[in-house]
């Protein structure tokens, strides 16, 4: 459900943790609360989301919408609250999570656990009750899989980790056209494919240079199992396999040729982007010489590449 | 004999009402828009066909 690399979300916040520590059950306040739903996540699953509303055919009320949305993005959150609860112990060992308000101490583990449960059902049981039950059962469905399938299985076992478990944040856009439709069809099946093979280029983009953190904290990201190197080339061929894919709602009819040469152009980009990343100056075993400029520079396209891509589609369909 | 933890000191205690406050709004805040919400949905299916 959320985006992957939502472990790198919010590190901003363990500063002022040390003030009142000590004042027995009052560490926590309201930021508190809201950085366990990892925000910054939650942005690109609403912006999916909505797309998924507005590129649908038929027609669903502003405020039926608007819920529908909100219940994905609250979703989102309890996926990373239970996510966090989970992770508490790897994240008291990585640098960069460290200190989120579980391992810094300043919510109880059992305290974050039950809130997104209440999350996770509230968001199903509003989905149900004010859109159709096919959204909420893929919704239930969302949040499962990011839990059980890839913060509990998958995320410690292998390195296919967020290949597999990146099927969980491609689900918003499906959420939001079944919200309005009532039924899965191809395009938000392609919408969701996008989503799936641009998962992998942008997350190993962030582990090639966290790739310290996950090895200290002992999960097995690519770049940790399998080295730098072979990190690289397989984020050059989820690039090659992605931007044709991003073409298929063009070649379909679905969309014109706004969307068609923001794909094009976009996805060209992509694939420069990952070309300077192969060719980083590197050692022989793959590591950057260049303090990984590069897939920095990658990481940030590919948030802003779906970005764009998704926003050049709604405006594709409500032109068109 | 029991071990009581600490007295809070005045700080301390300006602290703990500050973030109980913060709390308490932040809750009031999401139950009024929760109400807001639920009365907004169910107008709209009441006057949608």
């Amino acid at each position: 459900m959320s985006d992957l690399s939502s472990d790198m979300a919010d590190t901003d916040r363990g500063e002022k943790s040390s003030l009142s520590s000590h004042v027995d059950g009052t560490e926590d306040d309201v930021r508190d609360w809201i950085a366990l739903l990892k925000p910054r996540v939650m942005s690109l699953v609403v912006f999916t989301g909505l797309i998924g509303v507005v590129v649908a055919p038929g027609h669903l009320h502003p405020i039926l919408a608007f819920t529908a949305v909100l219940c994905i993005a609250v979703a989102a959150g309890a996926c990373g609250a239970i996510n966090m609860w989970y992770d508490r112990d790897i994240d008291a060992v990585m640098k960069r999570t460290r200190n989120r308000p579980i391992p810094a101490g300043r919510i109880s583990p059992g305290g974050a656990l039950g809130f997104g449960i209440v999350l996770a059902v509230g968001s199903v049981i509003v989905m149900e009750v004010t859109i159709n039950a096919m959204a909420a059962a893929v919704l239930a469905l969302s949040i499962g899989f990011y839990v059980f399938i890839y913060t509990m299985w998958l995320k410690r076992r292998t390195p296919q980790n967020i290949v597999i478990g990146g099927a969980a944040g491609a689900f918003p856009p499906v959420i939001g056209w079944v919200a309005v439709t009532g039924s899965v069809d191809l395009i938000p099946l392609i919408l969701f494919a996008i989503v799936f093979i641009w998962t992998p280029p942008h997350f190993w983009s962030l582990a090639l240079w966290a790739n310290d953190d996950y090895r200290r904290a002992g999960v097995p990201m690519l770049p940790v199992v399998a080295g730098a190197k072979e990190t690289r080339k397989q984020i050059v061929l989820y690039s090659l396999l992605l931007v044709p894919v991003t073409l298929v709602p063009w070649y379909l009819g679905f969309s014109g040729a706004i969307y068609g040469v923001a794909a094009a152009v976009l996805g060209l980009g992509f694939l420069v982007c990952v070309a300077r990343v192969f060719t980083d100056k590197q050692d022989a075993a793959g590591v950057s010489l260049t303090n990984d400029a590069p897939a920095r520079a990658a990481f940030k396209y590919s948030i802003l590449y779906l970005f764009v891509l998704f926003a050049a589609l709604a405006v594709d369909r409500l032109i068109g | 004999m029991a071990a009581f933890p600490p007295r809070p000191t005045g700080s301390e205690a300006d602290v703990f009402r500050r973030r109980r406050r913060g709390r308490n709004i932040a809750i009031v805040l999401v139950l009024a828009g929760l109400a807001v919400l639920f009365y907004a949905v169910t107008i709209v299916k009441l006057v949608l066909p």
